[in-house]
């Protein structure tokens, strides 16, 4: 079994296998199964960073074998330089919520690590899949472990969040399917991303598949107007829900920009660029005034994200390699730091059992170890150079102004924003004096909440100091994307 | 004069008559209330029949008997395989729910399902249009009598009733309509049927007229919008394990007599009863779906859930003939034949547990009895829960797959009125989502009201974990059974 299976089946199996193990009397062993089953999956995909070769744009750690001959599915996966390190991040993040999760979750443990696992699996899943039908498959299998974490873990208003998460995305990701299907039958049978590439289509089609897919992807990314999902359902999520959503899976959708709008309909994908931008322009400007005035912490940073994934689209449709570039490093940047965010105000939620910013004040007074740690996420989430928030945007940036003065400057000064309702709940939440008896009586960070934060920390300092990493393993990838969709495929 | 290889074709048949008999009169001398005695043998003729018809369709032989009377194709093999596998599945689910209501008494429940699993293989071998309509009244009469097997209980008398009157009617409607073909082809065999229509001899006004009541009749056992009326009473009056014996392995039989009759008899209308079918299919996807949206009793939504799956199936059957080019017509006969097969076995899993959680006394047919079963149960609700999603086509669940099949049909036909109604379907299954979901939701999210734990005897637990089990790996591996059903469908078109 070669690499890029064996990073998509590790969590599963475990996940299965903590699924069998039954009963919350043995919540200690199920606890460390997950943990191991999270590091080892882990582990499996580290090798395909040390065997990566960036100078080439093809497919790497390519697997192909048969799966549904009547319709010619193949289970077809591989990594590129656009791939790559979502596959890392997602088995990162997995080990980061395992520990998150540990002895806050207390009710059927086995089943909360399970589904964790096995939506790790199936995420990767999406990142490596070059079928059509297969990346449906995982795309669309995601939803199931996660209406559960959402429905299960969840907070008082779960069920409603569970059911709009469940059908918002499914909506968008229905009208995908006519799409796979149309595009089957036009390529004479084949469901392979990679012929899908260089197949010639029509005006029309193109159009009708870019709008089919921009159901699926703009919902899922979220883009403005279709983003009202994502702050229901991060509020209601469980802690470690929120961080997977916010931190991959919300990704899935703007990669399947780059896998599937861009190279299968180019032309319409430059036809229909203004609207996208001007998409993410709004979603930048206008939802990160919208994030300032929240008062529940977490529903500030799901208006957050929405803005940061605006950037990232922003760089998609700009069509210039540093923009597409930022992009990809926002999404990575985005995933340490929205995990780390999210996770932060599970700290503080466990503790409290409040979202709202009132309820807090002073907490440096009482927790200083962890006040530290939130205060370098909350510079990371503004775009403080040398964390990884700053990377992306100041990419970006630089690839708007390279592409129209006027766009990179409305999207610098939606940094300005950023700073402002960051560090505004920064300073609402943690400085100042104690507020109130519960935050008098609040304990700092124990070991393992330091652990999950630290590791998070060195993710976000390492990206922001030296991103070279991931940047070079990009290059020859986004170029060559580029270059295919500047070619028209009308005919 | 009668061939060797008449009698070859209907061994399995032979078996399953001689021993539902032999059954009957041995029951006579079983005391044992639970009839273990009758259950077993029931069980291992089953099993017999269901080897024989799998070693047939193995053996991918198509043979004619009895003049033409009935053919044993690779479709038909495969077919009452199932059908014997589905109703021995039944059978299991249903011995202790019945053994509680004191359904048991009388052998009736076993030798009944023997002859009505009967009825369902003449009609899927019949290439006859009396032999067909003999099958379905020994399915229907058969099943008349084990709707009304509780004769004590109101409800199941009610349905019992509804179903005898309704289904009386439907198949005067089919015979009405056979009758006319037969006025007008002079035949009754399906292929020479066939090619009476074929060689356009015959005054097509008088065909449609035909074709309107065959296709009515037909829609009545399938059970689609507007001939629906009599599937949820029935399915909510009827005791459980006699829901399941109606709404399981009957399905596949209706969709061989759909074949048979419109495909193998009148392919050369396709136009006009493909016309139909999609008249149907629309009404059965949007009423199925949202009437299911309004039930809080499972048994009727899963009734209305099951019109709007069987709209699917329809959309699958009307995608054949496109432009009267047949190419595509194995591709879009065999995606319904993947769907209903698939249905079924999702439909026996869902009942299963149904049958499972009632108790003495008990029905546990509300969508509330379901609440917080995650807790009692996580391996019931697991398998529940997977049935939700496969119906709600939710990859990697074999219901998916299924749509996806059918889909792939619409689409391909190049027909922009086929691209809108793959549309619609999709649109449609986003509704019926929302009810699937519902059902998860009471089982997982809420909490439970009785904390009983839920117990069952050791082959009702093995079957339902396997059949749960099936639909996931099914989901997962779904390309041998697809290949299964293309094969054979493209035999049968051969032919």
């Amino acid at each position: 079994m070669s690499l890029l299976s064996l990073a998509i089946w590790t969590p599963i199996v475990f996940g299965v296998v903590l699924l069998a193990l039954g009963r919350d009397e043995q919540a200690g062993a199920v606890r460390w199964i997950a943990l191991i089953g999270a590091v080892i999956s882990f582990l499996v995909t580290l090798p395909l960073y040390g065997g990566f070769k960036i100078d080439t744009a093809a497919m790497q750690f390519v697997e192909k074998s048969m799966w549904i001959e009547r319709f010619n599915v193949n289970y077809h996966l591989g990594v590129d330089g656009i791939s790559l390190w979502f596959v890392l991040l997602t088995a990162f993040i997995n080990v980061v919520v395992v520990i998150a999760g540990w002895e806050v979750i207390t009710r059927r443990v086995n089943q909360y690590m399970g589904a964790f696992l096995i939506l790790s699996g199936l995420m990767i899943g999406v990142f490596c899949a070059l079928d059509g039908m297969l990346f449906y498959v995982f795309f669309e299998a995601t939803l199931i472990p996660m209406y559960l974490i959402i429905g299960i873990w969840g907070g008082p208003n779960k069920i409603y969040a569970a059911f709009k998460f469940f059908l918002y995305t499914l909506l968008g990701s229905l009208l995908m399917l006519v799409a796979l299907i149309f595009l089957y039958t036009k390529s004479g049978g084949s469901f392979d991303l990679l012929t899908w590439h260089k197949l010639p289509l029509s005006g029309t089609a193109q159009t009708l598949l870019f709008f089919s897919f921009f159901a699926a992807f703009a919902v899922k990314v979220p883009m403005w107007p279709v983003h009202t999902w994502l702050p229901d359902v991060h509020v209601e999520a469980p802690t470690g829900g929120s961080a997977v959503l916010a931190a991959i899976m919300l990704k899935l959708g703007a990669y399947g920009f780059l896998r599937f709008s861009m190279p299968i309909a180019p032309d319409a994908s430059r036809e229909w660029a203004w609207l996208m931008i001007a998409l993410s322009l709004i979603a930048v400007v206008y939802v990160g005034l919208v994030a300032m005035v929240q008062k529940d912490m977490k529903k500030l940073v799901a208006y957050s994200s929405v803005a940061h994934m605006g950037f990232v689209t922003l760089g998609f449709f700009i069509f210039n390699t540093i923009g597409v570039s930022g992009g990809l490093v926002q999404m990575i940047a985005h995933g340490f730091v929205s995990a780390a965010m999210f996770l932060s105000i599970g700290v503080l939620y466990d503790r409290v059992h409040s979202r709202e910013i009132a309820s807090y004040g002073g907490v440096v007074n009482t927790m200083p170890k962890f006040t530290a740690f939130a205060l370098l996420f909350a510079m990371a989430n503004c775009g403080l150079p040398g964390t990884a928030g700053f990377v992306g945007e100041w990419m970006v940036i630089l690839g708007a102004v390279k592409f129209n003065f006027w766009i990179g400057f409305a999207s610098a000064t939606a940094l300005i924003f950023g700073a402002a309702y960051t560090l505004w709940m920064f300073k609402r939440v943690y400085l100042g004096p104690v507020a109130n008896d519960h935050v008098r009586d609040l304990t700092d960070i124990n070991a393992r909440e330091f652990l999950m934060l630290a590791m998070l920390a060195v993710a976000v300092l390492y990206m922001g100091i030296y991103p070279k990493p991931f940047t070079d393993v990009m290059d020859v990838s986004v170029t060559e994307l580029l270059r295919h969709v500047a070619l028209s495929k009308l005919n | 004069m009668i061939d060797k290889l008449s009698w070859i074709a209907v061994y399995p048949e032979i078996v399953l008559l001689g021993m539902a008999c032999l059954i009957a009169m041995a029951d006579l001398f079983v005391t044992n209330p639970r009839r273990t005695a009758t259950y077993a043998l029931t069980m291992a003729t089953l099993a017999l029949v269901a080897l024989l018809h799998g070693l047939y369709a193995l053996g991918g032989q198509t043979i004619y008997a009895f003049g033409n009377m009935v053919v044993s194709d690779a479709m038909g093999n495969w077919l009452k395989c199932f059908t014997t596998i589905a109703v021995m599945v039944t059978l299991v689910y249903a011995r202790p729910y019945a053994q509680v209501r004191d359904m048991l008494r009388g052998g009736e429940l076993f030798t009944l399902g023997m002859f009505s699993l009967l009825g369902m293989s003449v009609m899927i071998s019949g290439n006859n249009f009396l032999v067909i309509y003999l099958g379905l009244e020994l399915l229907t009469l058969s099943s008349y009598a084990l709707v009304a097997l509780r004769r004590d209980n109101a409800t199941a008398t009610e349905a019992a009733m509804k179903y005898f009157v309704l289904g009386a009617m439907a198949s005067g409607f089919l015979l009405y309509g056979l009758s006319m073909m037969y006025g007008a082809t002079g035949t009754l065999d399906v292929n020479a049927v066939f090619k009476a229509v074929a060689s356009g001899q015959v005054k097509h006004q008088v065909l449609v007229f035909g074709l309107v009541f065959v296709v009515a009749g037909l829609a009545f056992k399938l059970g689609v919008v507007p001939f629906h009326m009599w599937i949820p009473d029935v399915y909510q009056g009827a005791p459980t394990a006699i829901t399941l014996l109606v709404a399981g392995a009957p399905k596949l039989a209706a969709f061989a007599i759909v074949i048979r009759l419109l495909v193998e008899g009148f392919l050369p209308l396709a136009f006009d009863w493909q016309q139909m079918l999609g008249v149907l299919a629309v009404a059965s996807l949007f009423l199925g779906n949202l009437a299911a949206i309004a039930q809080t009793n499972l048994k009727r939504m899963l009734a209305f859930s099951t019109i709007s799956q069987m709209g699917f199936v329809l959309l699958g059957l009307m995608a054949g003939v496109v432009n009267g080019n047949v190419l595509s017509a194995a591709n879009a006969y065999s995606s319904s034949m993947f769907y209903i097969v698939t249905y079924v076995l999702t439909t026996l899993a869902t009942f299963g547990v149904i049958m499972l959680l009632a108790r003495e006394g008990f029905e546990s047919e509300e969508i509330s009895d379901f609440a917080g079963l995650n807790q009692r149960s996580p391996l019931y609700a697991g398998v529940m829960a997977v049935c939700m999603f496969s119906l709600a086509g939710i990859p990697p669940l074999v219901g998916f797959y299924a749509k996806l099949a059918v889909l792939q049909a619409l689409v391909s036909s190049g027909q922009t009125s086929y691209l809108a109604l793959a549309v619609f379907a999709v649109m449609m299954s986003l509704i019926g989502a929302f009810y699937y979901l519902r059902v998860v939701k009471v089982m997982y999210f809420d909490n439970p009201i009785t904390a009983t734990t839920v117990s069952a005897p050791l082959d009702v637990r093995a079957v339902l974990s396997m059949n749960g089990a099936l639909v996931l790996i099914l989901g997962i591996v779904p390309g041998g059974l697809m290949s299964l059903c293309a094969n054979s469908i493209v035999q049968m078109l051969k032919t």
